[in-house]
Parts: structure tokens; sequence; C-alpha cells
């Protein structure tokens, strides 16, 4: 047992040292850590657009041998487009958040339902209110102060009556998911300098499927696509991916399992490059946050997308709406791995609130830009404010 | 990062000390407490409401006066009570009188069905089963591949075909009976709770098939929503048992609280880690700890003997103790440590550190200093630093990168920690290692860190 001893004592100690060279570090304020890229979301569009083509795949014959491409899209890519696309398209309409949502807010309309009920506001209402907010994943200090705010108000006689109570807690809601820019960057550019958008997340968030999405809708709007499937880990992620890739009509760049992800997304990069491509995603493993080891691996990757031609213009993380308290966290450490730009929630359209996301934005200030509402192409949708508390509101 | 339980109490009971006798209101405020830990560590509103109140009922009746420390007792009655519920009758699994026994995994989209199916797939074959995998995820692209390529790494044969779930479901059957395999998995496709169609299907499996046991596959980092997805699973299915999937995460779990209590089924499996075997039995007693943010010295543990060389790690300890431990010891025993994973995550697992250590941000690139100052050194300097002269000094700074003050200070901390260590070992280590823990543990609780850091700056 006595090695046991050694755990804590090197623990203890190995630790005490990280606090010295960190508080060296911040006294000095010399940061060491390199500062991995030049922040590209924030760069200035350049004057000289270049708009995408539309099918500018199918145009380009010229395919340069890439090493890690085991096994490429081998029928031409338009055949698949042309029959799968715009099938599933056609029927594309924005759904609205209150129809996919009614799962979720089942569980909160008692709770207003209980309010409006009453003349007056009484403790119960108070209570009622908190216990929505909890049930939604809002999160105890964020419910807090929602109703401490409030509280004052109805204090004051600002607010007098349950409903006027309700209306006020819902701008307050829509307030602080408010003034933040959810566009997806693309910045036009050459044509040998594509975009890239990363995908992380934590296993199981949806993030090959995410992709799947992204890259049809993408393809729809005229540009033309590749998915790199970084996801050398899990069993047939690639698959998944090709399958994807088919469907969405994009062109597919695949390692083989248990290879580097790195060189797979930068081969994925290389080829788009090469052949006028306008935009790459990059598919991750997914990767519990807190396991030292898979950040540094994800660390990397982020660091030679932007080493090649590509332009990483947007890192999305990709957070199951399901999630509790726990998506703080995994937002915190995903942001500081990798840079991250924007959140996509998704499985809103099933039975959880997706409350975290107001924790995300107000703590981290990292803006929500995507929400999945349905498992068609078209149900991945630009996040709302409005829509989403007023969906969870609605009677 | 949450305080723990006893940080939170620790302000109540201040004030309550020489009072003696808890009021109504300290009990309130306490309670609110205990509420507040609960659902930050996401435990249902609901059942933290009936967890909160049980544990009332035990506090009032409890002579907390008459205790050294009320705020130890109070967490003592709120562990126990997590135990016995997250507790209670566990399960057993019997084998069906006529093979093979057939058991269903079902959850949600991104639970990890496939995954746990065949680390359960594993975990009978370690009882000595032959398994039968069978892939009715028809749904998900490539569910099926995955599931193929993971029944090749554990060596368990995979049956799908294309078509319907239910149909390929009860053909998966029929084959382990050909086969003469005694235990059937069949993992089916994820699906949103309430959507009605894929209910239906997985109904229609569960009557197909007549499961032995029926699995819900459930994510440790599960919100509020939890306990609709078990219960609308547990109308159509009957679980029988929970598999806590993704609990080598940092999620505090309160999601296997909240399923335990509102579908009376026992948590059977957790899955700690992303290769096969890191799927065990599930342990109430640490899962309790870990809700409250108290610390998983358990697991702490357990990584730790997987992480380190046992005998290398024994032998260290040894040197440690008797002052001969090196700057070369020291090295190594750090590239094991990394290998339990990122540093921050482990000083949460460590109960009773000091508050000011839990809040700091550390990565583990903030040790890279120290390992490049000591790879910077010779050998001989590495067991003898107290051989480090002026010159020596700046030969380590220029290899190292790092300036001579860094040194200095490196060596001066290192042979301070190396005198705490010979007093310690001096304090007579019995073989009873379990029993001395706790001092240790104080020490870095009650005077913030060993004697070894002086004058340790915080921020």
């Amino acid at each position: 047992m006595l090695w046991i001893y050694i755990v804590l004592i090197a623990v203890v100690l190995v630790f005490g040292f990280g606090v010295v060279a960190l508080n060296r570090r911040r006294s000095t304020g010399t940061l060491q850590r390199p500062s991995t890229a030049p922040s590209i979301t924030t760069a200035t569009r350049p004057s000289g657009t270049i708009l995408p083509k539309a099918g500018s795949i199918a145009t380009t014959g010229v395919a340069p041998p890439v090493e890690t491409t085991e096994a490429p899209v081998t029928e031409p890519e338009t055949t698949v487009v042309d029959e799968v696309v715009p099938a599933e398209l056609e029927s594309f309409e924005r759904p609205r958040f209150r129809d996919r949502m009614s799962k979720s807010r089942a569980a909160l309309v008692g709770a207003f339902a209980g309010v409006r009920g009453r003349s007056g506001i009484t403790d119960e209402t108070w209570d009622d209110l908190e216990e929505a907010l909890l049930r939604a994943d809002v999160g105890v200090r964020i419910t807090d102060e929602l109703l401490s705010g409030l509280r004052v108000r109805v204090k004051s006689k600002e607010i007098a009556d349950p409903n006027a109570l309700l209306t006020a807690l819902q701008a307050e809601m829509i307030d602080r998911l408010g003034h933040r820019e959810r566009e997806l960057v693309f910045e036009p550019g050459p044509s040998d300098e594509p975009n890239v958008w990363l995908f992380v997340g934590v296993n199981g968030v949806g993030k090959t499927t995410t992709i799947g999405k992204v890259g049809a809708q993408q393809h729809q709007a005229g540009r033309s696509v590749l998915m790199a499937a970084g996801d050398t880990f899990r069993a047939a992620a690639a698959e998944q991916l090709g399958t994807w890739a088919e469907r969405a009509g994009a062109e597919l760049v695949r390692g083989s399992e248990g290879g580097d992800p790195s060189s797979v997304i930068y081969d994925g990069i290389e080829k788009a490059s090469a052949r006028g491509i306008d935009l790459v995603l990059a598919d991750t493993a997914g990767r519990l946050h807190n396991k030292s080891n898979l950040m540094e691996e994800l660390k990397k990757v982020r660091r030679v997308a932007s080493k090649g031609k590509g332009r990483v213009t947007e890192v999305l993380l990709v957070i199951d709406a399901t999630t509790g308290q726990n998506g703080l966290t995994q937002a915190r450490e995903f942001r500081e791995a990798t840079e991250v730009t924007g959140i996509v929630l998704t499985k809103l359209d099933g039975s959880a609130k997706g409350g975290i996301v107001f924790a995300i934005e107000t703590e981290l200030g990292l803006p929500i830009k995507l929400v999945g509402l349905g498992e068609t192409i078209g149900d991945l949708v630009e996040f709302d404010p409005t829509e989403f508390i007023e969906a969870l509101f609605a009677e | 990062m949450f305080d723990t339980l006893s940080d939170r109490f620790d302000g109540i009971f201040k004030r309550l000390k020489g009072k003696g006798r808890l009021t109504d209101g300290d009990v309130d405020e306490v309670l609110r407490e205990i509420r507040t830990a609960l659902l930050e560590a996401d435990v249902n509103v609901g059942v933290a409401r009936d967890v909160v109140a049980r544990i009332r009922e035990q506090a009032v009746g409890a002579k907390l006066s008459q205790a050294l420390d009320p705020s130890q007792q109070i967490i003592k009655i709120v562990n126990t009570e997590l135990t016995n519920i997250l507790g209670g009758q566990t399960l057993k699994i019997t084998y069906a009188g006529r093979p093979p026994t057939v058991v269903l995994m079902a959850g949600l989209q991104g639970s990890g069905k496939t995954t746990n199916s065949a680390k359960l797939a594993k975990w009978f074959k370690s009882q000595g089963r032959q398994v039968l995998m069978v892939g009715a995820d028809l749904q998900r692209p490539a569910a099926v591949e995955q599931l193929r390529t993971l029944g090749r790494q554990i060596d368990v044969p995979v049956f799908s075909e294309p078509g319907d779930p239910v149909t390929t479901a009860m053909r998966g059957l029929a084959e382990a009976r050909r086969l003469g395999r005694d235990v059937l998995i069949v993992d089916t496709a994820g699906r949103l709770a309430i959507d009605a169609e894929m209910m239906e299907q997985v109904r229609q499996i569960n009557e197909a098939i007549t499961p032995n046991y029926t699995f819900l596959v459930i994510d440790a980092m599960t919100g509020q929503d939890a306990v609709g997805v078990a219960e609308a699973f547990h109308q159509t299915l009957a679980i029988d048992g929970v598999i806590l999937s993704k609990l080598d995460g940092d999620a505090r779990g309160g999601a296997a609280l909240s399923v335990k209590e509102v579908i009376g089924r026992p948590i059977a499996f957790a899955s700690t880690g992303e290769k096969l075997d890191a799927f065990e039995q599930f342990h109430p007693d640490r899962m309790a700890s870990r809700i409250l943010g108290m610390g998983d010295m358990l697991t702490l543990i357990e990584q730790a003997e997987k992480a380190f060389e046992k005998d290398s790690a024994e032998e260290a300890a040894e040197r440690m103790l008797s002052g001969e431990f090196t700057l070369d010891d020291f090295l190594e025993q750090m590239q094991q440590l990394k290998k339990m994973g990122p540093i921050s995550g482990l000083l949460g697992m460590m109960p009773g550190m000091p508050k000011e250590l839990k809040g700091a941000k550390i990565s583990d690139d903030d040790l890279k200093p120290v390992e490049a100052i000591i790879r910077s050194m010779t050998p001989l300097e590495r067991r003898k630093p107290e051989l480090i002269n002026g010159s020596r000094r700046n030969r380590i700074a220029a290899g190292s990168g790092r300036s001579v003050g860094e040194i200095n200070r490196l060596v001066k901390q290192f042979s301070e920690m190396q005198k705490m260590m010979k007093r310690m070992g001096g304090m007579q280590v019995g073989k009873k290692g379990k029993k001395k823990m706790p001092s240790m543990l104080g020490m870095a609780k009650g005077g913030g860190l060993p004697a070894g850091f002086p004058d340790m700056p915080f921020n």
C-alpha cells in the first residue's frame, strides 16, 4: 500500500511546482503558452471577394493523389448530388422552435399555468418559477440571479401581477442571450484557400450528424464542400461521415482507423485547396474534456488545421441539449484547447430544454450558433433567442 | 468549479460554534445548501426535494449539539442517505435456463449504447460466457459497422442484416440458438425518448425477443431530463437495470440518483473509460461522494493503480520515505502522474484540498518548465542536487531555457520536500498504510500545504 502515498504526495508536489510556475508566469507577465494561431474569426474580410460558384466540385477534374485518402468517393460526386440531396431538401422549410420544442416545455407548462392561475404574486409563485427554471437546466446560479432581479422589481411595485411577471422574466432571459453574432463565418478568398470549420465535442453529442447537415445546407447554398473524417478513433465513424458526404454531395477524405487525425484533416484541407473547394468540414473524435492526452491531440488538430492553405473560420463545439451543468465545464475546457467560436446545441426536439445555454453565453461569452430541432437536414437552424424563450413559455 | 458541501457548511457552522444547538433557521440554511449541491450535480428538482425532506427528518432527530463537528455529522447523514438511495438491491445476473440469456440495450441517441453493448459483451465473456451481439440499430448510418468493428476487437461475433430491426433481432435470436451462444446482446437504435414511432419499434423488438434483461444506458452528464427519459423507457420496456456511461468525465452525475429514485431499478454497471474493458459494476458509495463533490478518493486510487507501475512506484515510495528520493524518481513519477489525466481533474478528486488550490487554474503545461530543468541536469546532479554550483546552474539554465532563479527554487523546494519525506518516513510507517492516509490528508487540509512548500504564493 506504500505506493499510494507516493501518488498523493506526488499530486501535491507536482501541483505545488505547477502553482509556482504559474504564478511566476503571471507575475512576469509573459505568457509562455504559444498562442497557436492568429484569431482568424476576427480578421476582416478581404475586399476583393470571390463568390463561391455553385457546383464547383463537378467542374474540377484534376484530383492530386492524397496519401491518406484510402477510399475517396470513387464515383463522380455530381451523380450523388443530383440523386439524393434535392429530394431531401425540397421539403426544406424552417421548422418553428415552438412546434419542435413542445416536448421540452411540457414540464414547464404546469409551473407557468400555476403562476398565471393565481390572482397575485405569492411565495408559491416564486417556488413555481424557480422549479421551472431549474427543470430547464438553467442552473442554480442563474436562476437565483434572474429571480432576485425580479423580486426587487416586484417589491418596488414595478411589476404587479403574475402575467407581467412572466413577461418580465421572458424579457430578462431573452436579454441575457441577446447581442451576439450568430451567423456562421465564411470568408470568401482565393480559390485555393478553403474555409475550415472544425467540429469538436464530447462523445455522442452528434458531431458527425451535425457535419452532415451543415454540409448539405452549405452545398445547397452553393458552396462546394469537403468533409474530413478526423474521427479516427470510433469504429466506423468514417463510414458514417461517408454516408453523409454522399447525401450532402460532398467529397470525403478519410484516413485509417486509429490514424493521426491531424494529418487526415490536413490532407483534407490540401485536397480542397488543390481542387478549389470552398469549405472543409473537419470531424474530430468525441472526447471527454478532462482527458488531457485527448485534449492535447485536439490542440494539435487545431494548430495543424491552420498551418496549410486553409483558414479556420469556425471552431464549433457541439453540445447535447440534454446535458446538465457539466455543459459549462465542457464549453470552458474546449474553448481553452481550441478557441471555440460558437456552440451547436443538438437534440433540442427531445424533452430536454437546453437551459445550460444561459450559463455558456453569459459566463463564457460563446454564442449559440445552431440548434438541432429534428432529424432532417433542414432541422438544423440558426439559434434565435426570442423564439427559443417564447417556445419555452408558450402555453 | 463547484464548492464542496463542506465548504458550503463552513460559514454556517462557524456561526454556530458555542451555540450548541441548531435552531430551525440553521437547519433550513443547511438544508438549502444541501439542495443547491444536489441541483448543481444535476439531481432532478423533484428528487432533490424528496431527498432533502428525508435528510431534514434525520438531521432534526440527530443530536448535533453533542457532536464535535456538526458539519461532518450532517455530511455523513447526507452521504449515507445518498448511498442508500443509490445502492439498495444490487442486480445479480441469473442466466436463463434455456440459453441464450437475452439482453436488450436501450437508450437515447448518443448515450453510448453501441459501445456499451460491446463492453457488456466483454464483461460476459470475462464471466466465461459465449456471447453473440445483434446490431438492430439500422437507423444511424454505420452503427452496425461500428458494432462489427468492436466485435472484432473483443472477438465476439455480430449478427445483423439490413431491413427491419424487429426481424433482425428475431433472426439474431435464432442465430444465437443455432450457434449455441449463451448470451445475446441486442443493440437498438438511439431515440429521443418521446419519439412515439421509435419507442414503438423498440417495444416490438422487446416483444419479439422477450429479453431476460433490459438495460437502459444513461449518460452521466445528463441534466434534469434524465428522469423523463428513464420514466418513458421504463413505461415501455420495464427496465431491469441502468448502465451509467461516460462516468470518466467530470460530471457530478446526479442523473444516477434521479434515475434510481424514480424507476427504482439498480444501476448495474458504470462505464469508466474509452477502452472496452473500462466497464465495471457500480459502486453506490463512491457515487454519493461524487454527487456531493466530496472528492472521489477510491477512483483516484484506482486510476493511480492503472497508471502507475506498481513496483517502481513502491520502490520510489520507499526511497522517498528514507530520504533517498532523487530528481530522477521525481521526474518518473511526474510522467506516471500525467497518465492519470489532467492535474486539475486529479485535484478535484482529492478530498480536503485547500480551496485556493482547487480554484487555481492549472494546466499540465505548467509542469513543462520543471521537466525541462530536470532533463537538463546530468544523472549525477539529479541524484545529488546539492552538487549544483554556479557553473552547473548556468549550464542547466542554458540547457532548459529557464532562469537561474527558477533552478534555485526548484532545487530548494526539492530538498525541503526530501526533508519532509524523511520526517514522514521517520514517523514509523507501519503495515497498515491505509490507516495513515488520513493524517496525510489532514496535513493538506489543515495547514494548507505540507511543510515542503514554505512560501507558496497563492493568487
